[in-house]
């Protein structure tokens, strides 16, 4: 199971970066190149591997941003209470949404090595404009992680907006987690909680060595 | 069995205390109807990981030797993947019965009696089976999650499930002593629990509210399972 977890996040953090994909490619070739591309950064910078939270921050700004539709992926996350936040706030929830996704992820980068990363078969017509993309992560010896990738056709080719690490779609386990703060302290109570989580998971290890700052 | 015997006073202190608060914002979930209960029970059994099962999770970890540890987990893997064989039948997946009995295979002769794995580097890969997931794929409801006594979330199918993983467990009928079968279902439950040590920080980035954060990632797993991974769509809601 860490090593699960590990992996996965490094399938992630790998799978959402790449080179120049371009516009109309098949959505499973989309995952692809950009996994490849992630994992093979990875796999031959040390500092990565060791957990260096700044340079993941760097190298999934360069490789796995300009494929995500971010801003769509936080408002499903924060879910009805997102259009009644100011620009302020909605910024502020942005920066540390991103912030805890990539403290869940950071562990999986170490266990890079070992992994071998296999798309499944997209079952999608043609012309479908929201596809998933499955993939999953081969270990020896133990179950593969599943990771798999919600897209959404665009006008500069396709953007990912949620993923599922072994059956868990992160943007709706977020929004049920979310919810519960709004319903307690509102939207600037999310905010604080959100600041004290990844305050803690970077206290606590959570996979980073490295201070968040 | 005594030592079980034991537990129960400590148990119902823990759920009479308990029947737990639940957190401010709460929200109600249709598949947790018993949700008081659970969540003392959570408590409960939380209480006894840090006491008990977490420590020596981690003297496992750092005094056991990494082969020892990974011997150990190929040669109960391999016992596993007998029954794991029988459910891909039971479950009518032809080709995945091939693969996971090839493993056994390939494991018991070529891996030593299952202590190394060669199968998965002939690309037989190893699958997760049991009695819960074979009911749920005959059509059977999962019913209310239900949170076991040491044994952790769990659903009323899946418990029931659990009954039956343990009778016809294939570790039951190898080491058929019963004190030979305790130690290696403690072993097996500390070697689990390590594989968990490592993802303590991804469960508590997912877990605002750790009972609510645990089940749902425990439910959306054991649906990702009965489907192997590829479950029917539940439509995204845009709000």
């Amino acid at each position: 199971m860490n090593m699960l977890f590990r992996n996965i996040i490094a399938a992630l953090s790998l799978g959402l970066l790449t080179i120049g994909v371009q516009a109309q490619t098949a959505p499973d070739e989309f995952v692809r190149t950009i996994s490849q591309s992630v994992l093979e950064e990875i796999r031959s910078d040390r500092s990565l591997q060791s957990g260096d939270i700044e340079r993941l921050n760097g190298l999934v700004d360069r490789k796995v941003m300009p494929y995500v539709d971010f801003q769509r992926m936080t408002a499903l996350a924060v879910g009805r209470n997102w259009r009644g936040a100011n620009p302020e706030q909605q910024k502020t929830l942005m920066q540390e949404f991103r912030r805890l996704l990539l403290l869940t992820y950071s562990g999986a980068v170490r266990q890079v090595n070992e992994l071998t990363l296999q798309v499944r078969p997209v079952r999608a017509k043609p012309d479908d404009d929201e596809v998933i993309v499955r993939t999953q992560v081969l270990r020896p010896g133990r179950e593969p992680i599943q990771i798999d990738y919600r897209l959404q056709r665009s006008a500069g080719g396709w953007k990912i907006f949620d993923m599922n690490i072994m059956g868990l779609w992160l943007v709706e386990h977020y929004r049920n987690q979310f919810a519960q703060v709004v319903g307690a302290s509102g939207i600037d109570g999310l905010i604080q909680s959100l600041k004290e989580k990844n305050q803690s998971l970077v206290m606590g290890g959570g996979g980073a060595k490295q201070s968040a700052k | 069995m005594n030592r079980f015997l034991r537990l129960i006073p400590i148990l119902g202190i823990a759920l009479s205390a308990g029947c737990a608060h639940l957190p401010a914002g709460h929200v109600p979930d249709e598949r947790d109807p018993w949700e008081r209960y659970n969540r003392a029970m959570f408590e409960f059994n939380d209480s006894v990981d840090r006491a008990v099962v977490k420590p020596l999770a981690e003297v496992y970890r750092d005094y056991v030797p990494p082969l020892a540890q990974q011997s150990l987990r190929n040669f109960f893997g391999n016992l596993r993947d007998v029954i794991i064989t029988a459910h891909q039948l039971f479950q009518g997946k032809l080709e995945a019965a091939g693969t996971a009995g090839g493993r056994v295979l390939v494991n018991t002769t070529l891996g030593f009696l299952g202590v190394a794995d060669p199968a998965s580097e002939m690309g037989l890969v190893k699958t997760n089976e049991d009695f819960g997931q074979t009911f749920g794929r005959w059509g059977a409801e999962s019913g209310p999650y239900f949170m076991l006594p040491l044994l952790g979330p769990s659903t009323v199918r899946d418990a029931i499930g659990t009954v039956a993983d343990f009778s016809f467990d294939p570790i039951g009928s190898v080491f058929n002593q019963s004190a030979a079968r305790n130690v290696v279902y403690g072993l097996i439950a500390i070697d689990r629990r390590k594989d968990l040590l490592d993802a303590q920080g991804t469960i508590e980035a997912l877990s605002f509210d750790r009972y609510t954060g645990v089940r749902d990632a425990w439910l959306a797993r054991r649906r990702s399972l009965i489907y192997d991974g590829d479950p029917p769509p539940s439509p995204m809601k845009e709000e």
